[in-house]
């Protein structure tokens, strides 16, 4: 058997645990008299709070305590308690602070009761009274009153112009100019935000909470609440998805541990659905793209200009522009990202944060400049193919992208299409085929992990990231069992607790580069201890060898030019008299290859969609994704990851939609049943080509993360073959039946 | 519903909420084992499974019967949990997730869920796996179309389908054979 787990397709490893319901998520945990907290949301945008009776409730037996801002004091003074690794810049979001009512369904109350019916009904009877002030909440409308995007968010990195794309512009023979907007979209996981704080007999706190890091909830409690760290375990072993939501720390774990505090309780507090609106999104935006080029197509301007909401107290920022003045060669960039401020949460990364939108726009401007130079669209992209980052001014690490594009095209069958719109039709749908091209960063960030190698040959590894359904603890595994050659049954990967080593927030497309360095560099390190003690064994094979001139497979270590020559690891442990090893790395991505080259991944997307021509409903038929992001860890997983962000493409594009009342600055979706995802039915034939990139700069591994960079185009090619299909160019997503046929933008 | 526009509209009139509701017995047959619970009637099935017995494999997702991830089997039929009280399911035979597999065996659903890797955060996945069962036991599954339609009730936010739907096809070829 060998033991060269890396790149082969490999069965989750905490597979059994899911498909029996006994992998436990944040509110599935118990304690003894556990009590059972009900958040009630404002229903105003902005104003007061001018009365708010709890004399009914509190009344009923068995309700413990209604907190709101008029009881809760005696917690942080200052923003920087509040900010949190994910924090923008201003002022966060603090719950039950003062009577101000920033945006519709902020938490006003946590009701605490003994049984959770128990805490709702008593919610419900809470009464209420506000005075209400007029909202802002139209995003197009409040453009005028815009700002530039401050700095402040980790990693956020301002627009960069160059050349003159004005002057470009006016000058180019063939230019289109466009306005794109989106709706802001929801997360969505399946798994409701949940915090179980259990509060232990030394009056400590083990808090479950959903969260895509938990050295960040326990830095956010401890600072708020005055607590030490050894007070505070915070374990998410499970995340019923994140999609980036859990990224800051959501306002039930604040409310949680502020209940079982104040009671001497453990609590759980669950939000509702609904309440899954009440928080972070992905903000609206309103896009504006201007294109030039010469007549055999050569890029000669890129404008893109990006408008964004933000809240009344923070100042969220995402990369939406500078990803147009990176993909396609060009030397007149104009990019301009501003801020809008208006009556809601925060917006939050949500998974491939302004690449989703900012391709969008960009990808159907290119196509729109194909048409206007009839050209081919996938020509036009090879034409302006980037060789180097010019935002940056830099070469990339590796880019496989022409991969992408070829071997795409070829399975999709690109080269039958018909350029014209309207050309290609089967009974009463027209047929068309749109292709985007998709960028994001490969991004790697400090992380630790620790391993102990017991006498027995198993391994157990551990660091305090997250599995939220990408693979973590599977490919961790897998890095782990190859690396110190055991099989793969006898390595135990342990995540998503405090008391483990630190790793970043789990977001970005970075964990597999981050922790997997992480875990591939302490599990060397044990390799080299066991190889020392293999050595001094007596009568050892390898007494004159060197650690390069031996394998380790299969739980031995063999010489490799005479394989007969073997000892076990557990017979190197008894002989050396050794319980266990146990060692503890960190690594950091190399400072001097950060300042050398740019690091990404790309795709390109091909889409067919079949739309109904007397009803304007779209289908998407078939996608073919072809990824370029260094070596796959796990082909098996890393498709589903794919598979899955082209579902969200398919769902960005069609369906997903937080539809904002401005009567009363209020998302009035906010359920599932209307507010749109992809559903089984809404999903056809998808197709992942992982293409060769080999990279030796970006880390050992050659790894770059698969986390955003499936969705990232999706929207863009789908949008394109709309038109292909239709002649109809819709610019505002989602592309819904009375868009495609004119009856409304 | 007129209390609640009163409330929605910062209305200050007193109201006189009726009683919370009192404990009764409930017998629940849960996987062939029997449960007494003494529980108000306004627990739902999932509440009931979820936090007054201790099976948490089945999920809330949204507790309005929109997304599927309470599903549970009842005298072998699918059903939303979140959409029926407890009370009205006293005596029925119900089947969790907890109830398909035996021991270290897994039931073939939930094996073929793991080969296709038919899932990825997971909590949305015992209720697709119960559903996919039933879905098997009703018999309409022919194809893959029926397939992708009727477990449409199913939302998978990890965006899982075209695996759900390979494994379905797998089990119903065994079952079939």
């Amino acid at each position: 058997m060998k033991t060269d787990y890396i790149g082969k397709p490999t069965s989750r490893v905490d597979g059994a645990l899911k498909v029996t319901g006994t992998a436990k998520y944040a509110a599935e945990f118990s304690a003894d008299g556990l009590t059972y907290g009900y958040v009630v949301s404002s229903t105003i945008a902005q104003g007061t709070i001018k009365k708010i009776d709890l004399e009914e409730a509190l009344n009923l037996k068995g309700v413990l305590q209604i907190f709101t801002h008029e009881n809760v004091s005696g917690l942080a003074w200052f923003d920087r308690s509040y900010k949190d690794e994910d924090a923008v810049a201003g002022s966060p979001f603090r719950p039950l602070y003062d009577k101000k009512i920033r945006y519709s369904m902020q938490p006003i109350a946590l009701v605490v009761a003994e049984t959770f019916e128990l805490a709702r009904y008593a919610a419900s009877i809470i009464k209420v009274e506000y005075t209400t002030e007029s909202h802002i909440s139209d995003l197009k409308e409040n453009i005028p009153n815009s700002f530039k995007a401050p700095k402040g968010k980790v990693g956020f990195k301002p627009p960069v112009s160059r050349g003159d794309a004005k002057e470009a512009f006016e000058n180019a023979p063939v230019k289109i100019a466009s306005e794109y907007i989106h709706s802001a979209e929801h997360h969505n996981p399946m798994e409701i935000y949940a915090t179980t704080v259990v509060m232990e007999p030394d009056g400590k706190l083990t808090v479950y909470d959903k969260t895509q890091g938990v050295s960040n909830c326990q830095a956010y409690i401890s600072k708020i609440f005055g607590l030490s760290a050894k007070e505070v375990r915070v374990m998410s072993p499970f995340m019923g998805g994140g999609f980036g939501s859990g990224l800051r720390p959501q306002y039930q774990l604040f409310l949680a541990v502020l209940a079982s505090l104040e009671l001497k309780r453990s609590v759980k507090v669950s939000l509702t659905r609904q309440q899954m609106f009440s928080f972070g999104h992905r903000p609206a935006s309103v896009q504006q793209m201007a294109l030039s080029a010469s007549p055999d197509g050569t890029l000669q301007s890129i404008a893109h200009t990006a408008y964004g909401e933000t809240s009344m107290f923070e100042d969220y920022t995402e990369v939406v522009v500078n990803w147009s003045g990176l993909v396609y060669q060009c030397e007149n960039v104009e990019q301009k990202y501003d801020l809008v401020k208006l009556n809601t949460y925060t917006p939050l990364d949500m998974r491939a944060p302004g690449a989703a939108s900012g391709f969008h726009a960009i990808e159907s401007a290119m196509d729109e400049l194909a048409y206007a130079l009839k050209m081919d669209p996938l020509a036009l992209r090879l034409k302006n193919y980037a060789e180097r980052d010019q935002n940056d001014k830099k070469p990339f690490s590796s880019k496989a992208l022409r991969a992408c594009y070829a071997e795409g095209a070829a399975k999709f069958g690109w080269d039958k299409r018909s350029i014209e719109p309207r050309s290609m039709r089967e009974g009463n749908n027209l047929i068309g085929w749109g292709m985007a091209t998709g960028s994001w960063d490969a991004m790697q960030m400090k992380a630790t992990a620790n391993a102990v190698l017991t006498a027995d040959g198993k391994l157990t590894v551990g660091s305090g990231t997250s599995d939220i359904g990408t693979g973590t603890y599977t490919i961790m595994t897998q890095i782990a069992a190859e690396t110190l050659g055991l099989p793969i049954e006898n390595v135990t990967f342990k995540l998503g607790d405090t008391l483990l080593p630190e790793a970043p927030l789990e977001g970005g497309s970075w964990t597999a580069t981050s922790v997997g360095s992480a875990v591939q560099s302490v599990c060397t390190t044990i390799k080299e201890q066991v190889f020392k003690l293999a050595k001094k064994v007596k009568n050892s094979p390898f007494a004159n060898a060197d650690l390069k001139e031996v394998n380790f497979d299969n739980g031995e270590i063999s010489l490799k030019l005479n394989p007969s020559k073997t000892l076990s690891i557990t017979d190197v442990m008894k002989q050396s008299g050794k319980v266990s090893i146990e060692e503890e790395a960190t690594t950091m991505p190399n400072p001097i290859h950060m300042l050398e080259y740019s690091f990404n991944s790309h795709s390109a997307v091909f889409v067919e969609v079949k739309v109904d021509e007397d009803l304007g409903t779209v289908v998407v038929s078939r996608v073919v994704s072809a990824i370029a992001a260094g070596k796959i860890l796990n082909p098996k997983t890393a498709r589903s990851q794919i598979l899955g962000a082209v579902v969200w493409g398919i769902s960005m594009a069609l369906e997903e939609d937080s539809v904002v009342d401005n009567n009363f600055g209020r998302f009035i979706n906010h359920n599932l049943s209307e507010y749109h995802v992809a559903v089984n039915k809404d999903i056809n034939d998808i197709e992942v080509i992982f293409v060769e990139e080999k990279d030796d700069v970006i880390n050992p591994l050659g790894i770059k993360g698969l986390g955003e960079i499936g969705l990232v185009g999706v929207a863009g090619a789908v949008a394109n073959a709309v038109f292909h299909a239709t002649g109809h160019r819709v610019y505002n997503l989602p592309i819904t039946m009375d868009k495609v046929l004119g009856l409304s933008e | 519903m007129l209390d609640f526009f009163k409330q929605a509209s910062g209305s200050h009139e007193t109201t006189l909420a009726p009683p919370p509701a009192e404990p009764a017995e409930v017998r629940l047959n849960i996987n062939g084992q029997q449960h007494t619970l003494q529980i108000a009637p306004w627990v739902s099935l999932l509440d009931a499974l979820r936090e007054y017995i201790g099976f948490t494999g089945t999920k809330k997702g949204c507790d309005h019967g929109q997304c599927g991830a309470c599903t549970v089997l009842v005298d072998g039929v699918r059903i939303n949990s979140c959409m029926t009280l407890a009370i009205m399911r006293d005596g029925q035979e119900i089947t969790t997730i907890e109830g398909l597999s035996h021991g270290k065996e897994l039931h073939p659903m939930q094996k073929a869920f793991i080969d296709h890797d038919a899932f990825q955060c997971g909590y949305c996945t015992p209720g697709q796996i119960c559903s996919a069962v039933g879905l098997i036991n009703e018999g309409k599954a022919n194809n893959l179309e029926d397939i992708k339609e009727l477990m449409s009730g199913n939302i998978c936010r990890c965006g899982a389908y075209t695996n759900i739907n390979a494994a379905i096809i797998q089990v119903k070829g065994e079952v079939q054979s």
